[in-house]
């Protein structure tokens, strides 16, 4: 946008230059611990960033050439069984809470979707342990998904719903008076609008279920070995992450640094690949 | 992203549903943190000489009890015996098998004093108790004579979370001082009259090492492992004692005595000279009967090739093994598991 | 005379429906009732969810509730061994630590999406976006391990004997880093990436004419943003705060490693305390007799309850700015 060039009184001017600035300062100080941290975690887990982690399994200490190769696959298993669970579900009930929230029951809808984002996760994990570990009389992969889609789907509901909700109302009447259904105005027009939005939804509820340590206490509890079924403890990066790294050996620690560090990778990598394919639609201007 | 992420974790979850592992056997413990490391290297070396896949998680010694009551394990591992309670939960009659034996160091941070520091229990009592908060302390001074102590306060620093570490170290602080008894207790996770805590034992080292003047506790493996200043305990025989495998053997020596034929007991402050005070078993906690045939059998032959191959691996981590005495005890426990 | 025709048949000779009303509506009523029952049904989860949770609190926190009684919601004893539990502390940690982590973040995330919406070039600010994503991406231990090693030693040698300077209540006495203002900072950072997600997608929807209109009034870049896109934004910014509000109060791992664990209400930002969270996660493994693991689920409850309280004390301030602004 090309600067105006007329004089404005220097009170407002000055307002402008102060509220900018601070507006860049907030950049810059989340960017401080955001380098610090990265810079901590690339710095303590390089090192051990070898072929070795990528495909071997975790070994006790004194053994060289572990891997945590289990835990990554593991981590995505996990995830890919919340999405599964999560997305469907979060993504309808986000529909449902912009198109029709006038009701009694939305309000209610939405109200337990906030309460339930602040659950702690070791609660979700709990109630998911009682649900599928108790029952069952074993820990799962499964139990595991079901926890990490709780999770995400309140959070992807409300995403969903805001950015649902702010395609212009021009855009579903317009599709009305063609005589189109209001199913058929909501999934195809409605939604395909707001799609970018809500990439950004399901993105932030994958990567908090990717980095959740808590709940998977207790359901997918871990494993030192290769998944093997769905319906056996499954390893997760996080998990192992934790456990290493509260532990007195140097090695394991590095590990658990590393574990951080392609953690990192991996879900920037998912990141980066949404943005890149994903067109970025913008609500029409009206 | 998303279709991509779900195709990925669909192809990955299927892919892992047919790996050929239905073959191996496998089983499932959990239970006390502070036999991690040991344990791990255990399983694995099992399972290289045998294709037995054990798989053993640290979620703590409750959590290893609560587990094996609600049979969603094989096995526990606890580093604080069961309560008549919990084994009444359980079904009665779990059995108790000592695995290992550890220390608690207790760890400090004062200026110009890199060793020696002799402490007694009582004295440490009434430093967590925060009724001593100073190092010139008059009852510190007795026991150092040889050192001079600055006039700087003491932070105290325990563990935040419930440990067997915490249950070892109150429940000597209670046999030793009945100040601590009678406020305090002993237990996995107490009221602190005092000081800060830490997630873990690195938390608790990292706050010792970066604040001068302050003390804390941690496993024995994990102060000899970080090279920290350690302090040296008085025993219930009067010397003073670095903590070390060879003490903590000695310890359990000295308490075979009266061991207890289902192995419930604690050895701290054990008798003989060159005891170390604050140190005790971890347990790997079975039920009397397996319901699997195989995998009874199974862990029944792993449980006797740990009394053997596995207690040489302990030294090495830094655990005391079994005296030879107490493993011929265990092994007829063991002897006693049916499947 | 109306004219009558015979309606249209189909090839069977049935006569088809007509009338663009009535059959419109009927098939539109079996599509729409299928959507409708689909959507409200995945909807109604929420809520279910949510009871069953509270339900399961609940009842495995009866025996704390019977014992303890009143009491528990008034002392801030916490004593496993001899039995007496009591959420005050706990619950004093939560709030505290949660309020400084809002205190801080809802500012600096509208600010960084003002930043990167408003004046940013538009290639610079999908860069920068992704930049602060990327802080949602590591995992809460991460932040932990970071509070611990790095954060809580620069607090210890460096910010708080400058804080002690500030007179008052707040800032008393320097601790050992470990403390309620440690733990509401590493939190902030936290929720840092929720706020600004959630404003940019708010404020990417503000079509670019209303900024345009108020720059032709004369207005500096400033200005046209307060007026075109803060104000109409008010809703969906506090819908965000109120998303970030919910992850602080319910943060565990990265808390329960900088917040110091001691069960004691201070004035003092830089004593240490202890979160309703934190607490469940570092006792809940470890918790041997019945009466501690329902005293904390009691404190689970406890925390779903103030979750609760605060998000309906949100609607309200919601209603209330709606009300204003005209949305």
């Amino acid at each position: 946008m090309s600067a105006f060039q007329y004089k404005v009184e220097p009170r407002r001017a000055r307002m402008d230059k102060l509220m900018r600035g601070l507006c860049w300062g907030a950049v810059c100080l989340a960017i401080l611990p955001l380098l610090s941290l990265l810079y901590m975690v690339i710095s303590k887990g390089w090192h051990r960033l070898d072929l070795d982690f990528f495909i071997h399994l975790p070994r006790p200490v004194g053994i060289a050439g572990g891997g945590l190769a289990n835990a990554v696959v593991g981590s995505i298993e996990l995830v890919g069984l919340a999405s599964l669970f999560g997305m469907p579900i979060g993504i309808a009930a986000g529909i449902y809470l912009a198109e029709f929230n006038s009701t009694r029951f939305a309000k209610s809808v939405r109200f337990s979707a906030d309460v339930l984002s602040g659950v702690p996760s070791i609660v979700t994990g709990i109630f998911a342990y009682q649900l599928v570990v108790a029952p069952l009389h074993g820990f799962s992969a499964l139990a595991g998904g079901f926890a990490l889609g709780l999770m995400m789907i309140p959070l992807i509901a409300r995403i969903t719903e805001e950015v649902v909700r702010l395609v212009p109302i021009g855009l579903r009447e317009a599709a009305l008076a063609l005589g189109i259904p209001r199913w058929k105005t909501i999934v195809p027009v409605v939604v395909r609008t707001a799609a970018s939005g809500i990439a950004t939804g399901l993105l932030l509820a994958a990567t908090r279920a990717a980095s959740e340590t808590a709940p998977l206490l207790f359901t997918a509890f871990n494993n030192q070995f290769w998944p093997s079924s769905p319906m056996q403890p499954t390893a997760s990066l996080t998990v192992q992450i934790f456990t290493y790294a509260i532990s007195p050996y140097d090695e394991w620690q590095d590990m658990a640094w590393t574990g951080a560090l392609v953690l990192l990778l991996m879900v920037l990598a998912a990141s980066l690949a949404s943005r890149l394919t994903m067109s970025r639609n913008r609500p029409m201007q009206l | 992203m998303t279709n991509l992420m779900r195709k990925t974790g669909l192809a990955a979850a299927l892919l892992m549903g047919f790996a050929a592992q239905a073959s191996a056997l496998s089983l499932n413990g959990a239970g006390s943190t502070f036999i991690y490391p040991l344990a791990s290297k255990w399983f694995y070396s099992y399972q290289e000489a045998t294709g037995v896949e054990i798989n053993y998680q640290s979620i703590g010694s409750g959590a290893g009890i609560q587990q094996l009551t609600a049979q969603t394990v094989d096995f526990g591992a606890s580093d604080a015996p069961m309560t008549a309670d919990q084994m009444e939960k359980a079904g009665g009659g779990t059995i108790h098998i000592p695995a290992t034996m550890g220390a608690v160091a207790v760890v400090y941070n004062v200026d110009g004093i890199d060793t020696g520091l002799k402490l007694n229990g009582d004295v440490l009592a009434q430093i967590f108790l925060g009724t001593i908060t100073n190092w010139n302390d008059k009852a510190i001074a007795e026991l150092n004579s040889d050192l001079s102590l600055p006039d700087a306060k003491i932070t105290v620093v325990h563990r935040a979370d419930g440990s067997g570490t915490t249950f070892i170290f109150t429940d000597y602080l209670t046999k030793v001082s009945t100040a601590w008894a009678g406020q305090v207790g002993q237990g996995t996770a107490v009221k602190w009259p005092a000081g800060v805590g830490g997630k873990g034992n690195e938390a608790v080292a990292g706050v010792v090492r970066g604040v001068k003047g302050s003390i804390g506790y941690v496993e024995f493996a994990y102060a000899a492992q970080n090279k920290m200043t350690v302090a040296k305990m008085k025993n219930r025989d009067g010397k003073f004692i670095t903590p070390s495998i060879d003490a903590v053997t000695a310890a359990a020596a000295g308490a075979l005595r009266r061991m207890p034929a289902d192995f419930r007991v604690s050895f701290t402050n054990a008798a003989g000279e060159d005891s170390y005070p604050i140190c005790g078993f971890t347990w790997i906690l079975v039920r009397p009967r397996f319901e699997d045939h195989a995998k009874g059998e199974a862990f029944v032959k792993f449980l006797n090739w740990a009394m053997d191959d596995g207690q040489k691996m302990a030294p090495s981590l830094n655990y005391a093994p079994l005296p030879a005495s107490l493993v011929e005890k265990i092994k007829a426990k063991i002897a006693t598991i049916q499947y | 005379m109306p004219l009558v025709l015979d309606p249209p048949k189909n090839a069977a000779g049935q006569a088809l429906p007509v009338g663009p009303l009535s059959s419109t509506k009927k098939r539109r009523a079996t599509g729409d009732q299928v959507f409708h029952g689909l959507v409200a049904g995945s909807a109604g989860t929420i809520p279910l969810i949510a009871v069953a949770m509270l339900a399961l609190l609940g009842v495995a926190s009866m025996e704390c509730f019977r014992t303890q009684g009143l009491a528990f919601f008034l002392k801030q004893d916490w004593d496993p061994v001899h039995g007496s539990y009591g959420m005050l502390a706990f619950a004093y940690g939560t709030l505290a630590s949660s309020l400084i982590a809002l205190l801080i973040a809802g500012p600096v995330g509208v600010g960084i999406a003002l930043a990167i919406t408003e004046f940013t070039h538009p290639k610079v600010r999908e860069l920068a976006a992704w930049l602060v994503e990327t802080l949602s991406a590591i995992p809460s231990v991460i932040f932990g391990l970071w509070g611990m090693f790095v954060l809580a030693p620069l607090m210890r040698s460096h910010i708080e004997p400058l804080l002690t300077r500030i007179p008052g209540p707040f800032f008393r006495e320097a601790g050992t880093g470990l403390s309620l203002l440690s733990a509401g900072l590493v939190v902030s950072i936290m929720i840092l990436p929720t706020v600004m997600a959630v404003c940019r997608e708010v404020f990417n929807a503000i079509p670019v004419s209303m900024r345009e209109s108020a720059m032709a009034l004369g207005s500096t870049r400033w200005e046209s943003v307060r007026l075109a896109v803060l104000a109409p934004s008010m809703p969906g910014i506090i819908g965000a705060l109120i998303l970030a509000m919910g992850r602080a109060l319910g943060e565990t791992m990265a808390v329960t490693m900088v917040i110091g664990n001691r069960a004691e209400i201070s004035s003092n930002l830089l004593a240490p305390s202890d979160s309703l969270a934190s607490a469940i996660a570092n006792q809940f493994t470890e918790a041997t007799t019945s009466g501690h693991l329902s005293a904390l689920a009691a404190l689970g409850f406890v925390l779903f309850l103030i979750t609760m309280i605060l998000n309906m004390a949100a609607q309200g301030l919601v209603w209330l700015v709606k009300r204003r602004v005209g949305a």
